[in-house]
């Protein structure tokens, strides 16, 4: 099985040895040519503008968009929501989305740097230690998305907040599991990838 | 696998070493350039740039004007983090923990404890595990690097020679930190205790760099960088991601350079692509060759 990481900036070396230790084989992505034969893909963290930026000017918008409406397992974190997601408030005005998730989105919705946190979440699988590095925030999730997992009482914030959930083939975790050793939630990914085989 | 079932808890925990680290993690690949204006900040968005390092005057300005440097206004940085949507950093005097305190306050994303402001504390670096902000902190070499994060940084930058356009300091910091590191992967256990005492760096930290074969925080390179060949190369050499000082908004052409400097760090190992954005972007930053500094701000801090 080989799984493309989208590696033009953030993350992606997290990705790559949190897949590494399921004994996947990964390709970065950074040109068209590098997603020709993978059967996944990984949109990691990092900065969604300067993504965005990448995204357009390495060419890969078109192709990545085709592979998208394939069904294309995926697994995206933080910033990886936020290119896929239907709505980005607090966006710029220039930056893509994919549309592939019905969610509405706000970028850095927990504050900047210091309110940045780690808390425990529930998985169907069990408890999961999630990192949140100016997270978005999901402030709407349309009916066809699978609520995997919210949490509670962030301060200042009322009710609970999807972190993690599912539409399609797509996994979009709004924390990053690829900076914690708990390898449960690639494994769900991979599983999700041999399932399609 | 640590089975975290049995204690899992509702409380979010903010500015651990886990989330710092974090959000150095997310900057890689990425160019941090210097930025004195709102204007600056946001045309260093438009090109791509991962975060922004607020600043009343950039290096190149610092050096050839002398006098004390010091923490910028926070009227100014206040202005820039309204400015952007991407992370804003500012620059704390070495060993200034008040000036650390009030970039803090002001809620910045990384402060930069940079040896390109005049030192503070000839003695002490700032305590930097007592605040919930990450830091960032220079190193010319891997004792260095090791000393700032035992006392908290969650990011190394190589120090290369600020405000100069002269990427020869920056390479043989680069060189001296990444051949140290490869040299401890390949040494024997026993060895360890001895290259402790000669980098000057605790034990435990120079094991990990040993079993791990990297520093435990990313390594990225400041210095004296001024074209997309610049990036290319400091890239090649190791270093995860780039600060940009003077050299764009001291070259003729800020934004186009800009945006040529991000994409030759993305794509730093393609040189057809980095000569394609390097073509027709105008004079450079003029820079200063290596007999020309003066003083070396590389030598503040130790």
């Amino acid at each position: 099985m080989l799984v493309g990481i989208l590696a033009l900036q953030g993350d992606f070396f997290a990705h790559a040895s949190a897949l590494d230790d399921l004994s996947v084989d990964v390709r970065f992505i950074r040109c068209p040519s590098d997603l020709d034969g993978i059967e996944g893909l990984v949109i990691p963290g990092g900065e969604s503008t300067a993504m965005s930026l990448l995204i357009q000017s390495s060419g890969l918008y078109a192709p990545l968009m085709g592979l998208l409406n394939s069904g294309l397992p995926v697994l995206a974190t933080c910033a990886g929501v936020i290119i896929l997601s239907g709505e980005i408030v607090d966006g710029r005005d220039d930056q893509i989305s994919f549309g592939m998730l019905d969610l509405s989105i706000k970028r850095n919705g927990y504050g900047r740097q210091l309110q940045s946190f780690e808390t425990d979440i529930m998985l169907s699988t069990g408890g999961f230690h999630a990192i949140f590095i100016r997270a978005p925030r999901i402030l709407k999730a349309g009916s066809d998305v699978e609520v995997l997992a919210a949490i509670e009482g962030v301060a200042g914030h009322d009710g609970a907040d999807v972190v993690m959930c599912r539409q399609g083939s797509i996994l979009a975790c709004t924390f990053h599991p690829e900076l914690t050793p708990d390898r449960s939630i690639h494994s769900m990914f991979v599983d999700q990838m041999k399932r399609r085989k | 696998m640590v089975d975290m079932t049995d204690d899992l808890t509702n409380d979010h925990l903010t500015g651990t070493f886990q989330v710092k680290r974090g959000l150095a993690e997310m900057l890689k690949g990425g160019v941090i350039m210097d930025v004195v204006t709102s204007e600056h900040a946001k045309i260093a968005e438009d090109a791509g740039a991962v975060a922004v390092m607020a600043l009343e005057r950039v290096p190149a300005d610092i050096r050839a004007q002398g006098g004390v440097a010091r923490m910028s206004d926070p009227a100014l940085i206040m202005e820039i983090e309204e400015a952007v949507t991407i992370p804003v950093m500012a620059k704390a005097r070495i060993g200034h923990f008040a000036e650390a305190q009030i970039l803090q306050s002001i809620g910045v994303d990384y402060i930069d404890e940079s040896e390109v402001l005049t030192p503070a504390d000839r003695e002490n670096h700032i305590d930097k595990w007592k605040f919930d902000v990450p830091f960032v902190c220079g190193a010319t070499n891997l004792g260095e690097a090791l000393r700032r994060i035992s006392e908290g940084a969650a990011l190394i930058r190589s120090k290369g020679e600020a405000g100069t356009g002269n990427i020869v300091e920056a390479v043989y910091h680069l060189r001296s930190i990444v051949g140290d590191i490869k040299k401890l992967a390949s040494a024997d256990h026993a060895e360890l205790y001895a290259w402790a005492k000669s980098l000057g760096a605790p034990y435990e930290l120079v094991r990990m760099v040993a079993d791990t074969g990297w520093l435990p925080v990313p390594l990225f390179c400041a210095g004296g960088i001024a074209t997309p060949a610049d990036a290319s190369l400091v890239r090649q050499l190791g270093a995860e991601s780039i600060f940009v000082g003077s050299g764009i908004f001291k070259s003729d052409n800020p934004s186009e350079r800009a945006r040529a400097i991000v994409e030759a760090c993305v794509h730093y190992d393609d040189a057809g692509l980095v000569g394609r954005v390097s073509k027709g972007l105008g004079e450079a930053m003029r820079g200063l060759d290596d007999t020309s500094y003066g003083a070396r701000l590389a030598e503040r801090g130790w």
